[in-house]
């Protein structure tokens, strides 16, 4: 590994983190509200600096990570070991985090969903799109949102839809996503119904 | 001595890492609530760590405070809606100086509210977080002891045994005689503790535009109530959910809207009702 060819992580660790994580924190709480990671760092390769931004705030040695084949490069490997020390891992059954990108099929297959007893235990999946409010409208309710919300996320089908509906069906378990574009970011947690 | 003293500055002071936990503490926390907020309800396990006061004084509130705050954030902390208790006032100074936070007593300028056993009768607001003081998160643990069992009745939202305690206080009083911590519905899946709260502040966790953390320390549980959420108080369809009243005003301000403290005054027995809100009440005079 090349250090010196080393994409810099969040300039200021603590205090960047903390500010970061307060802008996820809001995405989570208020479902399809987009969110600008501000100083969001650029980061290796193709990632975005929202995806950036948030491996580097919530990802640590405790957080294997699965990075989908198109992202899975060794500049991103390095960047990710050295800022965040989480471990990559090629089994999606062992991930906690992960980041993929939109249009793939079946985008939650095998991803731990947690159990019955423990729903926590399930992965996030950070999901690249190209833009969060260009796509076709669909319409979010649940928890964090009041009555609803439109949401427009591009560059996924119908497909992804359906398998989003089965994942909320398997509520309290399921995972939890977060789309991201650019510096921009906003979740959609397991506890919320898409409109297909 | 000179004439001007730095301010407090918890980085250059070298002896704890900025508002008081380590990094990886403070990230095992945050995805810990962000599990938190995805399964409204749900106590989530975390890793809860020793904090400089004793258990059962917020060491959960704490660490849930201390995990999301900034130096952008303007702290409130109550105690039994007061401001100028112990225990408020040394979480406060606590944040003050370790997280470098400016502190208020306004429930409308907090930014981040940690409360103990009340919430504040200022209807809170979108961008605000509230934090629960938790000293046991099973609802159903005086029902029964055992946290596996506990756990089971969770996932397969089994609250039977819920309904019959209910049940059997309204044969033995003639109504539900809880008056705090009285048990709610999340969501409509999972039954919560709303923390010992008297029962005249569940309606204001339902569909509230402000974010709900709880924390429990000696538990090590995480649980949250995310913003316009239905929270449910549990009652019985020929016995409603109802919030305590009083025949008298507080003696300070004079509202009636408020949850008033029973206060006694003289040797005779005299008695005093006061706002258990010191902001509200200090707002009104």
């Amino acid at each position: 590994m090349t250090t010196s060819l080393l994409a810099p992580g969040l300039a200021d660790p603590s205090h960047d983190a903390q500010r970061l994580f307060r802008d996820v924190l809001d995405a989570f709480s208020h479902p399809g509200r987009i969110v600008e990671l501000r100083d969001a760092p650029a980061g290796p390769g193709t990632l975005s600096p929202a995806a950036v931004a948030f491996l580097l705030t919530l990802a640590d040695r405790e957080t294997p990570l699965w990075l989908e084949a198109g992202l899975d490069r060794q500049e991103v490997r390095d960047f990710l070991r050295f800022h965040a020390g989480a471990p990559i891992v090629y089994g999606r059954e062992a991930a906690t985090l992960a980041v993929i990108i939109a249009g793939g099929g079946d985008p939650f297959a095998g991803f731990p969903i947690g159990t019955d007893t423990y729903p926590d235990r399930a992965a996030t999946l950070v999901i690249e799109v190209p833009s969060l409010e260009a796509g076709p409208l669909r319409t979010w309710r649940g928890p964090g949102i009041d009555g609803e919300v439109r949401v427009a996320i591009d560059g996924l089908g119908n497909g992804f839809w359906k398998a989003w509906a089965a994942n909320h069906a398997l509520f309290p378990c399921g995972v939890d996503l977060v789309f991201t574009s650019g510096s921009r970011l906003l979740a959609l947690p397991r506890s919320v119904a898409v409109e297909i | 001595m000179p004439d001007t003293m730095p301010p407090a500055d918890a980085d250059q002071n070298g002896a704890y890492n900025y508002a008081y936990l380590d990094e990886q503490t403070k990230r095992m926390i945050r995805r810990a609530i962000l599990k938190a907020v995805a399964v409204p309800g749900y106590q989530v396990p975390f890793g809860g760590r020793e904090m400089p006061l004793p258990y059962g004084w917020g060491t959960g509130g704490i660490q849930v405070t201390a995990a999301i705050i900034g130096r952008d954030d303007t702290l409130k902390v109550i105690d039994q809606g007061a401001d100028d208790t112990t225990n408020a006032v040394s979480i406060r100074r606590f944040f003050a100086k370790v997280a470098e936070v400016a502190t208020t007593t306004h429930t409308a300028e907090a930014t981040i509210i940690q409360t103990r056993h009340r919430v504040p009768e200022t209807p809170l607001t979108d961008g605000q977080i509230l934090v629960f003081q938790v000293p046991i998160p099973e609802p159903l643990r005086m029902l029964e002891p055992r946290e596996t069992e506990t756990r089971t009745l969770h996932a397969l939202s089994e609250y039977g045994v819920m309904q019959v305690s209910l049940y059997e206080s309204i044969a033995r009083h003639g109504r539900i005689a809880k008056t705090y911590n009285y048990p709610v519905m999340v969501n409509g899946r999972y039954i919560m503790s709303p923390s010992p709260i008297p029962k005249f502040d569940n309606p204001k966790l339902d569909r509230s535009p402000a974010l709900q953390l709880y924390g429990a320390g000696r538990e090590k549980r995480i649980y949250a109530v995310p913003p316009h959420t239905q929270v449910k108080s549990l009652d019985f369809d020929d016995h409603p959910f109802e919030i305590e009243t009083w025949s008298e005003c507080c003696a300070l301000c004079g509202s009636t809207e408020s949850f008033l403290d029973e206060m006694i005054v003289d040797d005779a027995g005299k008695r005093l009702f006061v706002c258990s809100d010191t902001d509200y009440c200090e707002s009104r005079r």
